[in-house]
């Protein structure tokens, strides 16, 4: 069953993963174009930044369409077109993908794993020193953070 | 009320003391996975023997068992005809029996929403996570099969599910050598493939809903450090423990990512001093625990839950 997204994206019976993908990839590509740009873009505007091919205007229009329904991005009108820019800034999404890695080491939920959890300062003290006293071999801490 | 109603009470009761003294045990980390199965029968003999000790209380008595009981007593209250003097006595005792019955059932109900809430909460949080990386992470061959976000922090962690992920930020790329990070990966893997995620995920639903609870921190400490412990062991088969232990030691010195105020969540100040025992632990292996050991917490970790149960259906 394709759903109508997919079938403005010309995917072929390739299965649903890859369409997934495929929209996933595009989703991507378009959010880069919207991030570089300091103004907003039209659905045009946006299609001509892509770097990949000559996709439909339908098609960069329902992806458009689609992240901002996700929140992602925002679209406002000028004149007779829609103009969309980013919601966040890359660094703020970053940001938040960090901080719930976080929180969910705490006593939140357990969504996530962490390799190492945050450490007190005595801790990281500790753990500085008993990378000094592994010795030989071990160059020193290359970075040692706040 | 149930003859086997103070007995369950007294082994819901002595469930807590045994879970603070299990937390403060040295044994659990030389097997881990022994320790974690107790950690799972405790809790679950708790609730077992919890609610059918409100329940048992509550419920009409005469050889009947709890289940059974509980049955008879809200029969009795259809049918609504106490002997004639002793009415009024006869509604107070009905009254408090329908009262621990009632509490009875508030508990099972409350344990059961707790669980459902917790998952929720993280297959919303795991969602967000996903398609975040969908848009912001890209792989790295120095880490293949994880994916990699440009962040100068040392965070390395996995988003466990059906389609799981390893994050490694830029910052632990920089921090690590090539052996190092193969050691993360490793121990990643581990906890993906053997769904530690769903082992933790009881213990910090009880943790959300007894907040209050000294046991319920431990247990959650004890057994988050237990599951590390279980995935840094599994790391070991691929990798040898120097490169795990200063992988830990370096992601751990550097601190990671910090919240805004900069500082460490309650929980994680609970788990002070756990990278460093997890380092140790690595460095200085303790013999694992012998069989005849692990067949004794076996024993003891289904007693745990089959005396709770026998209690709560064999008429007693």
């Amino acid at each position: 069953m394709r759903t109508k997204v997919q079938t403005l994206l010309n995917v072929d019976s390739a299965g649903y993963s890859n369409d997934v993908n495929r929209l996933g990839e595009l989703e991507r590509a378009i959010m880069d174009v919207l991030w570089e740009s300091p103004e907003p873009l039209t659905v045009r505007q946006v299609s001509g930044r892509l770097t990949e091919r000559d996709l439909a205007h339908t098609t960069v229009m329902t992806v458009l369409d689609r992240l901002a329904k996700k929140g992602f991005a925002r679209r406002d009108r000028n004149g007779r077109a829609w103009r969309y820019h980013a919601a966040a800034t890359r660094e703020a999404y970053v940001t938040e993908l960090m901080l719930s890695a976080l929180e969910q080491t705490g006593d939140r939920h357990a969504a996530l794993a962490r390799f190492a959890r945050s450490v007190s300062e005595t801790e990281a003290t500790a753990l500085r020193r008993a990378l000094e006293a592994l010795g030989p071999g071990e160059d020193s801490l290359r970075a040692t953070g706040e | 009320m149930t003859a086997a109603a103070p007995i369950l009470a007294v082994f819901a009761a002595a469930c807590i003391p045994a879970g603070s003294a299990l937390a403060a045990a040295r044994w659990p980390r030389r097997s881990p996975a022994a320790a974690i199965v107790l950690w799972q029968a405790l809790g679950l003999g708790w609730g077992l023997a919890a609610v059918g000790a409100l329940a048992g209380f509550g419920a009409a008595g005469g050889g009947s068992g709890v289940a059974r009981g509980a049955f008879m007593l809200a029969s009795k209250v259809l049918d609504g005809r106490p002997g004639a003097g002793t009415r009024r006595l006869l509604a107070l005792i009905l009254g408090l029996r329908l009262l621990a019955l009632g509490a009875g059932v508030v508990l099972l109900l409350l344990l059961c929403w707790i669980l459902v809430a917790a998952f929720a909460a993280v297959v919303r949080a795991r969602r967000r996570q996903r398609i975040l990386l969908s848009l912001l992470a890209h792989g790295d061959p120095k880490v293949p099969g994880a994916l990699v976000v440009d962040h100068p922090s040392a965070t390395a962690y996995c988003v466990p599910g059906l389609r799981s992920k390893i994050v490694i930020s830029a910052g632990t790329l920089d921090l690590l050598d090539q052996a190092e990070l193969a050691a993360v990966l490793a121990h990643e893997r581990a906890h993906l493939r053997e769904r530690h995620d769903l082992v933790l995920l009881p213990f910090t639903a009880l943790l959300r809903a007894f907040r209050w609870s000294a046991v319920a921190r431990e247990a959650y400490a004890a057994v988050a450090l237990l599951v590390e412990m279980l995935a840094d062991d599994r790391a070991l088969r691929h990798r040898p423990a120097r490169e795990l232990a200063t992988a830990l030691l370096r992601v751990g010195a550097a601190g990671g990512v910090r919240a805004p105020n900069g500082a460490l969540s309650a929980a994680d100040w609970a788990a002070d001093g756990q990278v460093a025992a997890r380092v140790s632990r690595l460095l200085r292996p303790a013999p694992r625990l012998p069989a005849a050991m692990l067949a004794l917490i076996a024993v003891v970790a289904v007693a745990t839950v089959a005396i709770p149960a026998a209690f709560l259906t064999l008429p007693f």
